[in-house]
């Protein structure tokens, strides 16, 4: 290689191939419902375990930013989908869906070739899901009984509290893999900047087809619900600061 | 089996509904109670035994033994203030009971400990114009009233004790009104005065909406 240096030529940076793996639209999704997750997972634990209830003490007002922050969750998924790329979430949606031969083999524990997203994604993709549906939900029922108890149904507060343990164990495994586990952190790079390594999506996703990578377009709508949704909660959060002391 | 170049089949979406179909028959089907065995409950630490903690003018008010008092007067021959010992003093009574709570979480089988209103309320003398009592808590501006006949529960009572400990903060030091009968909301923790009146009168709750007499299960919308 040092033979085709050109004189005044720098040395050429290994700049690794990439392939892109998630669009500004299905990035700023991941994103919207993780950081709303985290917050109402923390004011959640704050208002159900006793000993964080007195630490932290203020009910009323930790109860307030649960339920703004759910509000501005859901507001700010609406938004992506219908202002973002909803192509790319359709492709998306399509990949968790369908499940082939190659997902049995990884479910039973054998050697598989996995497309753009191995078996155990797609089950936490539809699990994650699920959750939210059904968070919303008993929230919603939750939410609605203080004011009407004509809503009230036996089991609501019993889900709301399961959802939360089998959130608590999904997202501790998320991170793990995201974080720590050396064969999957590379897929980290594809969630905050859209591209991983092309040399690692071949060896861990390797039925993963080129042409379903299209370059990705119009990240602009889903940066602005993004951007919009931060201000809203930086509003919410000031409002809340400036009037609760 | 699926063949090995079949495009897959769209089992995802039909987990998706099968999770979400599998959680609102929880919603309908499930119990009140918490998810969680009581088992399990007392002995994970932090999860407070399946005891949401609730209180609407934080911080939580202290508990000093030195300078506390229960303050009993209003329509009484002889208004009292007792002392902490004072109350321990009056005859012990315990049982087990379940609480209900009224948004719809549960902890079953709660030691208490504390003294009956008949054996509270004998020394100050109620009159006969005596109908109600009202509870004022040291955390303003909670208050609750139970009627005579309701406070004359056999299951009623002012405790100072929980589970064999003495009441801690979050659960109302040192006494608050038990009524099993009735959902949590009429148990008034930090309790600083008794007021014997004519006629029961709307607690905090009960002037946000609730009902004055909050049977469970027949009251709040419940029939």
């Amino acid at each position: 290689m040092a033979t085709t240096a050109t004189p005044g030529s720098v040395t050429p940076t290994a700049s690794p191939e990439r392939r892109a793996r998630f669009s500004g639209t299905e990035r700023a999704l991941h994103w919207v419902h993780a950081s709303a997750f985290m917050a109402l997972l923390a004011t959640g634990l704050i208002l159900y375990v006793p000993s964080l209830s007195e630490a932290v003490g203020r009910r009323s007002t930790v109860k307030a930013v649960h339920l703004g922050v759910a509000a501005a969750w859901m507001t700010g998924l609406a938004l992506v989908a219908l202002l973002g790329d909803r192509g790319a979430l359709r492709r998306t949606l399509r990949d968790v869906d369908l499940f082939d031969a190659e997902d049995a083999r990884w479910l039973s524990g054998r050697r598989s070739r996995p497309g753009r997203f191995n078996a155990g994604q797609k089950l936490h993709a539809i699990v994650q899901g699920a959750l939210a549906v059904l968070f919303a939900l008993s929230g919603l029922l939750l939410w609605i009984v203080q004011r009407d108890t004509t809503f009230r149904l036996p089991g609501t507060i019993a889900l709301h509290d399961t959802l939360t343990f089998v959130l608590l164990g999904l997202l501790a495994g998320h991170l793990f893999l995201a974080l720590v586990w050396p064969w999957t952190r590379p897929a980290l790079r594809g969630i905050v900047l859209g591209g991983v390594d092309a040399r690692w999506a071949r060896e861990h996703h390797p039925r993963w087809p080129e042409e379903t990578a299209p370059p990705r377009r119009r990240p602009g709508p889903a940066a602005a619900a993004l951007a919009l949704l931060v201000l809203a909660a930086g509003a919410y959060a000031v409002a809340f600061v400036v009037g609760g002391h | 089996m699926l063949a090995d170049d079949a495009p897959g089949r769209p089992l995802g979406r039909r987990a998706f509904l099968g999770l979400v179909g599998l959680g609102l028959g929880a919603l309908v089907l499930g119990r009140g109670d918490s998810v969680l065995p009581a088992a399990v409950r007392s002995v994970v630490p932090g999860l407070g035994g399946g005891w949401r903690i609730y209180s609407v003018n934080p911080p939580m008010p202290t508990f000093d033994p030195a300078s506390w008092s229960l303050r009993i007067d209003g329509l009484v021959e002889r208004p009292q203030t007792l002392a902490y010992a004072d109350l321990l003093a009056l005859p012990r009574a315990e049982q087990t009971s379940d609480f209900h709570c009224v948004t719809g979480w549960s902890v079953s089988g709660v030691r208490w400990a504390g003294v009956r209103f008949g054996d509270l309320l004998a020394r100050a003398r109620p009159l006969p114009s005596a109908g109600a009592l009202v509870f004022v808590s040291a955390e303003i501006p909670y208050v609750e009233s139970l009627t005579m006949a309701q406070a004359d529960s056999p299951d009623a009572m002012v405790a100072y004790e929980m589970d064999g400990r003495p009441l801690s903060r979050e659960h109302g030091a040192p006494a608050r009104v038990v009524m099993p009968r009735m959902y949590g909301y009429k148990g008034t923790k930090w309790l600083a005065r008794i007021v014997v009146t004519e006629r029961a009168l709307d607690g905090y709750w009960e002037q946000r909406g609730y009902d004055r007499d909050a049977w469970i299960g027949h009251s709040n919308g419940l029939s």
